[in-house]
């Protein structure tokens, strides 16, 4: 079942923590690629959640929270300066 | 190698039908964490497991101020409690109008399948009563037959009068001419006897006829006289 599969097709919860500099440097950083990789988690997001004949909240609120995670973390350094102390 | 939960293209590529919508989404808890999250820290940790994570992060973020508070986080302190009352009240009946209109959208292709079949299966139904149809060719040629003798024996009947009323018409022109030939001549035989009789009729015998006339005549007086 544990074939030889090559290091660069394994999945990404199969790497083991040592190999994950020479996974992630053989991975598909070409335009292409990253586009290729976006299309992918782009597909698997959305067959998993909103291609579906019932499909729930959870779905669209989960990029909305992803929307406002990103959007905070881009914008802290600028909220540094409204902290209550200095030293923590 | 393509991540998915379905496989596809397991078999040779088709087109139609593509494997149906699968029911309901992967699931999410409170709307934000999936639930491969629960499962997977399961075995270590048990159920309170990420609830724990969630406070232990929560905590650290706060206190240690990756998460500062200020008056944006009123806002969305507001901001959340209304969505989520919202959410609370009126969910299930948004659901319900939305599951309609899938429902309305799967009916009417639903029907537009039935009505296919019920005029494929309309059109087998005539193909075979035509098919039926045909077996009675025997009997329309048959009558196409019967037809066309009686055309024939009606035109050679018609003939055969036309046949019998000339050569009638022909007979009795002789049958006339032979008539008319025999009263021409008794007309002119008795013109000529009659002719000659006046011819022969002397002046003297016309006197002697007409004396004798007379003498009848006053006879018939006298008697007449005596019968009044």
């Amino acid at each position: 079942l544990c074939a030889a599969v090559p290091l660069k097709d394994m999945k990404l919860l199969d790497v083991k923590l040592g190999q994950l500099p020479t996974w992630l440097a053989m991975r598909d950083f070409t335009p292409g690629g990253i586009l290729g990789a976006l299309r992918r988690g782009h597909d698997r997001y959305y067959n998993k959640y909103i291609n579906v004949k019932k499909g729930g909240l959870g779905g669209i609120s989960m990029v909305l929270a992803g929307y406002v995670l990103v959007s905070y973390i881009w914008s802290y350094s600028h909220l540094k300066h409204d902290r209550h102390r200095k030293y923590h | 190698v393509l991540h998915t939960r379905r496989p596809l293209h397991t078999t040779q590529q088709r087109l139609a039908p593509l494997p149906p919508l699968p029911e309901k989404g992967g699931e999410v808890r409170y709307g934000l964490v999936p639930e491969e999250f629960f499962q997977f820290l399961y075995p270590k940790t048990g159920v309170t497991g990420p609830y724990m994570l969630g406070t232990g992060l929560l905590l650290y973020f706060l206190s240690k101020e990756i998460y500062v508070i200020n008056h944006e986080t009123v806002a969305a302190v507001c901001i959340l409690s209304v969505i989520i009352y919202g959410i609370k009240k009126y969910g299930s009946d948004v659901a319900a109008f939305a599951d309609k209109l899938n429902e309305e959208k799967v009916a009417k292709a639903l029907a537009v399948k039935n009505e296919a079949i019920k005029d494929l299966e309309t059109a087998v139904e005539q193909e075979k009563k035509e098919q039926w149809r045909v077996e009675g060719r025997s009997y329309l040629f048959d009558a196409k037959r019967n037809n066309i003798a009686m055309l024939l024996e009606t035109n050679y009947r018609e003939r055969l009068l036309t046949v019998y009323n000339e050569v009638k018409k022909r007979l009795d022109y002789q049958v006339a001419m032979q008539n008319l030939k025999r009263q021409k001549e008794q007309d002119h035989m008795i013109q000529w006897v009659e002719k000659n009789v006046v011819q022969s009729i002397t002046p003297q015998q016309q006197k002697d006829s007409i004396a004798k006339c007379i003498l009848d005549l006053k006879a018939l007086s006298k008697s007449a006289q005596a019968a009044v």
